[in-house]
C-alpha cells in the first residue's frame, strides 16, 4: 500500500470562520492526502492529542482572529513536550508579514495569507514531506 | 522512530507508538506486519461492535455519546472510523472525528481515522490488522465505524463481534426494510434522529420485517429509537448493547464469531498468497484458444498442488 500524506487541518480558538479552513482541506486531499478535518473551536492540547493519535505527519492551522502569535508558539511548546516536533506545523490566515518571520524562526513552517493559491500549499507540504519523510 | 524504540514504547502502552504502529500496519509495511505476527498471543479478550448504515445518518454523532457512557465502563476504548477514499485522487477526508469531541474528555479513549483506500466493503483492508494491534495494546472495547453504506457493503459483519445498523425515520417503507443485505446483518438496529416525524413508523417497518425471520432470535432483534442530537435513549442503546455482548457470550455465539474470523482471515490471506505464487506462470501460457477453466488447471498443475477432478465440484 502506498503510503500517504496524512494532514490534520485544525481551526484554533474562538472565531468560526471556517471556509478557508473547508477550501484546504478540499484541496489537500484532491492533492491525494488524507485529511483529518476536525473543525472549529479545538484547544492546542486537543490540536496535538488528535496528531498525536492519527500520527499525521503535518498539521495546518486557520487563524483568522489575531491569535496567532500565541496559539502557534503553544503548539510547538506541546508539540515539543511530547517529543513530536518532527511534525510539520504550518497554516494560514491574516497573518502580518513581520509576525510570520518571528513564527517561522521559532520553527513553524510556511505560513499563507489571502491570495494563496491552493496548490501552492499542496506543492509546498508535499516538498517538505519528500523531504523529511522518505 | 526507531523501531526498537517503537516496539518498547508500544509495550509501555505509549499512545503515540500504537498509532504509528497503525500507519505502519495500515500501509501494510513489513515491520508492522511482523509485529503482529510475532505479538499476535498478547491479544486481549476485546468485544468489537461495528457502527454502520447510510451517510449522514449520524453514526459518529452516536459513536460520539458511546464514547461518553463506555468510557466509564472499560478500562479502554479504541475507535476505528473509516471514511472513503477518492477512487480519482486516492485522497480523503477524514471527519468522523469532528464528532467525536467527547473522546477528549477521557484518558482512556483512542480515536482513529482510517481512509477506506479502495476497498469497497465499508470498511479498509487493514480495518481487521489495526483491531488485532488495538487488542494487542489491550483495548477492551474495539468501536468500527464504517463509511456511509448502501445495501451491500457487510465486511462489517465479519470484522465485529456485534453490529449496530443505523437508519433514520425517512429510511423507507417496509418493502425497504425487508431487502436483503444492510438490514440482515445488524444484531441491533437504531431509527436515530428520532427527534423528526416519522420514527415510530419507521420502527413498526423494521419490526416488521424482523418478524418475517426464521429464528426467534433475529425476530426479536432490538429496534431502539434514538436521537444523538438531543442525547434521546442513549442509555438505553448502551445497556442493550451490554445485553446483546452478555448474551452471546454465554451463548457461546461470541466464541464462534472469533473463530470464523479466524479461518476467514487465513483464507484470505491464502488466496492473496497463492494468487501471488502464481502470477509467474500465468504469461507463461501459450495464448491459443483455450477456455479460461483449462487454462487455470494448466496453471495450477504447475504448483505442484495436487489437482483432482473434485476441485470442478460446486463447494
Amino acid at each position: 500500500m502506498e503510503k500517504k500524506i496524512r494532514v490534520l487541518v485544525a481551526k484554533p480558538g474562538l472565531d468560526g470562520h471556517d471556509r478557508g479552513a473547508k477550501v484546504i482541506a478540499a484541496a489537500l486531499t484532491d492533492a491525494g492526502m488524507e485529511v483529518i478535518y476536525t473543525g472549529l473551536h479545538q484547544t492546542p492540547e486537543k490540536i496535538v492529542r488528535t496528531a498525536i493519535e492519527e500520527d499525521v505527519d503535518v498539521i495546518g492551522l486557520s487563524i483568522l482572529s489575531g491569535a496567532h502569535m500565541s496559539i502557534f508558539p503553544e503548539v510547538l511548546d506541546i508539540l515539543k513536550r511530547e517529543e513530536k516536533d518532527d511534525i510539520l506545523l504550518t497554516g494560514g490566515g491574516i497573518i502580518p508579514a513581520e509576525d510570520m518571520d518571528k513564527l517561522q524562526k521559532m520553527g513553524v513552517g510556511k505560513l499563507f495569507g489571502p491570495g494563496t493559491q491552493s496548490k501552492e500549499i499542496a506543492e509546498y507540504i508535499t516538498k517538505w514531506h519528500n523531504k523529511n519523510r522518505k | 522512530m526507531k523501531y526498537e524504540k517503537l516496539i518498547s514504547d508500544f509495550k509501555d502502552k505509549k499512545i503515540s507508538a500504537l498509532a504509528r504502529m497503525i500507519t505502519l500496519v495500515d500501509n501494510e509495511e513489513k515491520d508492522g506486519i511482523e509485529f503482529l505476527r510475532e505479538n499476535y498471543d498478547k491479544r486481549k479478550e476485546s468485544f468489537r461492535l461495528g457502527i454502520t448504515g447510510p451517510p449522514g445518518v449520524g453514526k459518529s454523532s452516536l459513536v460520539n455519546h458511546l464514547i461518553n457512557g463506555f468510557a466509564k465502563k472499560y478500562k479502554q476504548v479504541g475507535v476505528i472510523a473509516i471514511d472513503p477514499s477518492s477512487p480519482f485522487t486516492g485522497g480523503a477526508l477524514l471527519g468522523d472525528r469532528l464528532r467525536m469531541q467527547k473522546a477528549f474528555e477521557y484518558e482512556n479513549v483512542f480515536v482513529r481515522s482510517v481512509a477506506s483506500r479502495g476497498s469497497l466493503g465499508g470498511l479498509s483492508t487493514s480495518t481487521e490488522n489495526i483491531s488485532q494491534l488495538m487488542e494487542i495494546f489491550g483495548m477492551d472495547l474495539i468501536i468500527i465505524e464504517t463509511v456511509g453504506v448502501g445495501q451491500a457493503e457487510l465486511d462489517i459483519m465479519e470484522t465485529t463481534d456485534a453490529v449496530i445498523v443505523v437508519l433514520v425515520p425517512e429510511s423507507g417503507d417496509s418493502i425497504q426494510a425487508m431487502k436483503a443485505g444492510l438490514m440482515e446483518i445488524g444484531d441491533i438496529f437504531v431509527v436515530n434522529k428520532s427527534d423528526r416525524e416519522g420514527a415510530d413508523r419507521a420502527i413498526e417497518f423494521i419490526k416488521s420485517s424482523l418478524s418475517f425471520k426464521k429464528t426467534l432470535k433475529d425476530k426479536e432483534r432490538p429496534v431502539i429509537k434514538t436521537s444523538a442530537l438531543k442525547d434521546t435513549n442513549i442509555d438505553n442503546l448502551i445497556s442493550v448493547i451490554e445485553k446483546e455482548k452478555k448474551l452471546m457470550t454465554e451463548s457461546g455465539d461470541l466464541k464462534i464469531k472469533k473463530e470464523y474470523r479466524n479461518e476467514k482471515e487465513v483464507k484470505d490471506i491464502l488466496r492473496d498468497l497463492f494468487i501471488k505464487s502464481i502470477d509467474k506462470y500465468l504469461n507463461n501460457i501459450e495464448n491459443t484458444n483455450i477456455s479460461p477453466y483449462e487454462k487455470a488447471e494448466e496453471i495450477f498443475k504447475k504448483t505442484g498442488i495436487n489437482f483432482t477432478e473434485d476441485l470442478w465440484k460446486k463447494r
